[in-house]
Order: C-alpha cells, then structure tokens, then sequence
C-alpha cells in the first residue's frame, strides 16, 4: 500500500512532484550520501540562511537580499581599538596565497590560508591568479584609505554576505577560516604602501 | 616498459612546474603532452588489468564478470559507458558505471559492496574496479553520450543533480556552482569549465575518467567528484551514494550528443 502511494508521484512524470516535494528530497541526499571525516562533520551538510536562499536558479528577491544582508552584517567583529590595517604585510601574503584548510584531511581546523589567489589578482607581478573575484591589484594604492574604505574592506573580509548575500566569496571571519589576527595581515597585505599589491 | 618511462618523467617534469610559474606556460605544456600521449595514454596499462579483472574467475563465488549487464544485455562492454547513468530493473536503481560494476562484484562475483563503498581509492577492491571502469570506458571512446533523459527516475535524478549542483553548503558557503557556472573563469592557473552549459558538462563528463600526468594516478568519475567535494570543504560523499549518481546524471544529460574521449589525460 505504502509502495503504491509512493509510486504515484512517479507515475505521473515529474510535474507530479512540486517543486517543494523536490527540494525536501534534495535536502536529505545532502545529508544522507555523506559522512563526517575528521574536522568535516555531518553539520557542515546543513544550509544556514544566506546558503538556503542562494542555491536557486535565480537568486532572491532585493528585500529579501536585503534582509539576509542586514543579518549577516550583525555578525561582524570590528576591531575593539581600531587597529584594521596595522598587521604585517608578509603574513597577509602567506595567508592570500594559501589554499589550504578546513577539508576532510586536514588534521585541525587553525592555521587556515584565506584562498584569496584563488578568486582574485593581488600583487601584479604574480601571473598564477583565480579569476572569479575581480582583481585587487593596487587595491590600497586605487582607493586610499579612508576610515570609510577601511571598514568596508575588514567587513567584506569577515563576512562578505553583509555586502553581497549571495556572494560566492567565503565568510573568513564569520565562517571561522581567518582569525582576527589574520584578517589583520591580509588588511596590511591590501593597505600598506610597501605591501606588492600597491607597487 | 620505455613507455612507462616516458610517463614518470613527463609526471615529474609537471610536477616540477612551480605553481608560480606560470598560466599560460602551463597550459600550452599541457596540450603538448597531451599530444605525445594521445597515441599512448597510459592508462592502457589499467584497461589490459581491467579486462584480465573481467574474464577471470574471482570471489567467493568464483565467477568472471563476463554475464554483468552494463546496460546493453548481459557481457556487452561495447558502448555502454555512453549510455550511462541510466535505470536498472534489477535494482530499481538509477546507477552509473562504477555503481554497477559494483553491483555486479556482489552478485555474480560475491565481493561485498560495502568492502568497496568503505574502501579508498585505487586501493583493494575499489583499485580493481577502477581498472574494470578504464576496461569499459575504453570500448566508448568515440561515441556520442546518450543518456535516456526520457525515463522519468533518470530525469528525476537529472533534476536532482541540477539543485545538488546548486547546493551551497559547508565550510565556504561552496556549490558545484561556485566554479562552474561562468564561462572562462580560472582557479589559480586552471581552466574552469562552465557544467552549467552544454559545452562545459560535455568538457567535464566527456574527459574523465582520466589519467593525471601530475600524480600519475588514473581517477574514475566518482573519485574526480570526491575530490571536488574535498575542496568545497563538504563532509565526505560516500562512494556511489545518490548526490555522486544526480551529478553525474545531471553533467552527462546536459553533455548529451558529445563524443566520449574516454579515457582521458589530464593534468
Ligand atoms: C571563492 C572565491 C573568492 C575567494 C576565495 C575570495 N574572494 Fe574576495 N571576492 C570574490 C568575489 C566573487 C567578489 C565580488 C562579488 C561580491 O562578493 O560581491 C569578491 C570581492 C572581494 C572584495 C571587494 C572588492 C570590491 O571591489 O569591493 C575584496 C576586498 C575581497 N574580495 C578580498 C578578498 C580577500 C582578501 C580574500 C582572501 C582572504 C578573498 N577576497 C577571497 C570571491 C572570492
Ligand atoms: C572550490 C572550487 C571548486 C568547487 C566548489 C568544485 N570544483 Fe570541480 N573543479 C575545480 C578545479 C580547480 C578543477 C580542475 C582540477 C584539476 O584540473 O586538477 C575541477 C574540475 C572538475 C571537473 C573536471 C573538469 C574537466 O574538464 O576536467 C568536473 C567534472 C568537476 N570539477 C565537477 C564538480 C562538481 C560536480 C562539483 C560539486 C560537487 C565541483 N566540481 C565543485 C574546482 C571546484
């Protein structure tokens, strides 16, 4: 009896399941064909609200956006004394260059690289760059650095869903993959005036 | 055996390659590798053990594979891969190459599925069945990949696949999507296809399985997707598990009509 109810829906093709029926189905696979793996557990599979609402074809509506957006700008440390950009440059370098982190082989969930090469162009003599964020290249040196472009920068690095909540750049802070100290290096890796970047 | 030389050292030669060296000199070396091993991709060495693994006796049942339906009547290696993913009476499944052999292991051969679903890759059982997979994909090379769309379980899983693929999760906020789905982006130095259009998912169906000349190590479909999961810091995808077989069904439908350059070499 059972079997039948559920061949129904089948029977009919697939306009039979709505398209609500499909995404509760496609929710369970997400968590029934995983495992967890040392640091990369079982939660990881479980979309928070930012993920749920730009995994559509098209993303969400401008309130909406701009709802989800207020929210993830509420998760934002600012630096207690002010101190955005007094890091060291060539630690923001090794930490921009890095790719490493938060897999199922890594051992433990610290010492994290940001990626950042992955998406974005950065010094202007490195040639091996990503090129799914737009190019940073003279990032300091283009926009000064104003108290305003400061704090937009440390928030897009700690949580770039405030800006853009569909954002396909990670939650460095926010997502615990950069420590404030690190956020702090990659800032001075951007800003300082003898940072590559600037040249 | 000078064969097998020639590989080592184009391997180490790559390996060699600084990550900083360079994009385009990457590239353009790559495709010139590509041509020497055209006539001569090493995962020959694999399909020879693959079809050795195909006729031999084995298991605790002692049989060949050589009764295994693949999809187009039982023994029938020519041209299956193609038509893969697709519906199986049998198991009231949908399944691809590599969950098939699988089943097939377990009910001709008696080599139970979970020594394969908890094994690693290119070891024990699940090594073997990456050899039949070099085996099988090989009697493909050259056709067009047919995927049965029309059958409502695999269209089910295609659309599946197509809201997995979208599926931002885990450490990164990652999908599938977040690297695939706009023409001509890059990762570091390395070339992106675009799974969201035809000629993308054609590209990446289309090329893997393939032989890696960076760490000599030939990688069948579920092991290329194990590691793209790897780096959208997902938890682990179980081996043949439902989201490996929506994606693969929903990157071959979409790659529908490209021709099969199975098995292929790639970086
Ligand atoms: C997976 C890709 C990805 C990674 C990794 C990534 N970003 Fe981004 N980033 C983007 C994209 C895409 C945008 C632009 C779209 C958006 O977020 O609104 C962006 C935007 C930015 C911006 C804003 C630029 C502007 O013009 O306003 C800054 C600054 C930035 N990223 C810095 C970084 C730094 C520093 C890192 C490393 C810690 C990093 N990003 C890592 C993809 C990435
Ligand atoms: C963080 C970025 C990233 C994510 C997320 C990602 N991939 Fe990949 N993918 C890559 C990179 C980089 C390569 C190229 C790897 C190489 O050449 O060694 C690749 C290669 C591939 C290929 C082979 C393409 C070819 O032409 O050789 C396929 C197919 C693929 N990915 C599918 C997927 C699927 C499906 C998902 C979601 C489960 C996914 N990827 C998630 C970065 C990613």
């Amino acid at each position: 009896m059972k079997k039948l109810f559920l061949a129904l829906p089948l029977a009919l093709g697939l306009s039979g399941a709505s398209a609500d029926e499909l995404q509760t189905r496609v929710e369970q696979m997400m968590l029934d064909s995983f495992k967890a793996n040392g640091i990369a557990g079982l939660d990881r599979q479980k979309q928070d609200a930012v993920q749920k609402a730009c995994s559509g074809l098209t993303p969400p509506d401008a309130e909406t956006m701009k709802k989800l957006e207020a929210a993830e700008m509420a998760t934002i440390k600012w630096p207690t004394d002010g101190n955005f950009t007094g890091g060291d440059w060539k630690e923001g370098q090794k930490i921009a260059a890095s790719g490493r982190g938060l897999t199922w082989t890594d051992k433990t969930a610290d010492n994290n690289g940001g990626g950042c090469y992955n998406c974005h162009a950065m010094d202007p003599k490195e040639v091996s760059e990503g090129t799914i964020g737009p190019s940073l290249e003279g990032y300091g040196k283009l926009r000064g650095s104003s108290e305003e472009v400061v704090k937009y920068t440390w928030g897009k690095l700690w949580n770039s869903k405030a800006y853009n909540a569909c954002s396909d750049m990670p939650r460095n802070g926010y997502g615990g993959i950069l420590t404030e100290t690190q956020i702090r290096h990659v800032m001075a890796y951007l800003f300082d005036p003898a940072s590559p970047v600037n040249q | 055996m000078r064969r097998q030389l020639l590989f080592t050292a184009l391997g180490a030669a790559i390996a060699l390659t600084s990550p900083l060296a360079g994009a385009a000199g990457d590239e353009l070396n790559f495709d010139a590798y590509r041509e020497m091993l055209a006539d001569g991709n090493p995962a020959e060495l694999l399909e020879m053990e693959g079809e050795e693994l195909w006729r031999t006796a084995r298991g605790p049942k002692n049989a060949t594979l050589e009764q295994c339906d693949l999809g187009r009547g039982p023994g029938v290696v020519e041209g299956a891969a193609a038509q893969l993913p697709r519906y199986f009476a049998d198991t009231d499944k949908v399944q691809d190459l590599e969950s098939r052999l699988m089943h097939c292991m377990e009910a001709q051969q008696g080599i139970p599925s979970a020594e394969i679903i908890n094994g690693q890759f290119l070891k024990g059982e699940r090594g073997k069945l990456a050899a039949l997979v070099a085996y099988v994909v090989t009697h493909s090379k050259g056709k067009p990949i047919a995927i049965d769309l029309s059958h409502p379980r695999v269209k089910e899983m295609y659309d599946m696949g197509e809201r997995a693929f979208r599926y931002r999760t885990g450490a990164m906020d990652f999908a599938c999507s977040s690297c695939h789905s706009q023409d001509g982006k890059r990762i570091r130095a390395t070339q992106l296809p675009n799974i969201t259009k035809p000629e993308g998912a054609a590209e990446g169906w289309s090329s893997w399985p393939a032989y890696r000349v960076s760490n000599s190590q030939f990688w069948t479909m579920q092991h290329r997707l194990w590691d793209c999961f790897r780096q959208q810091r997902t938890a682990e995808p179980v081996f043949a598990s439902d989201v490996t077989i929506a994606l693969s069904v929903f990157m071959a439908g979409k790659g529908n009509g490209a021709e099969a350059r199975w098995p292929g070499v790639k970086r």
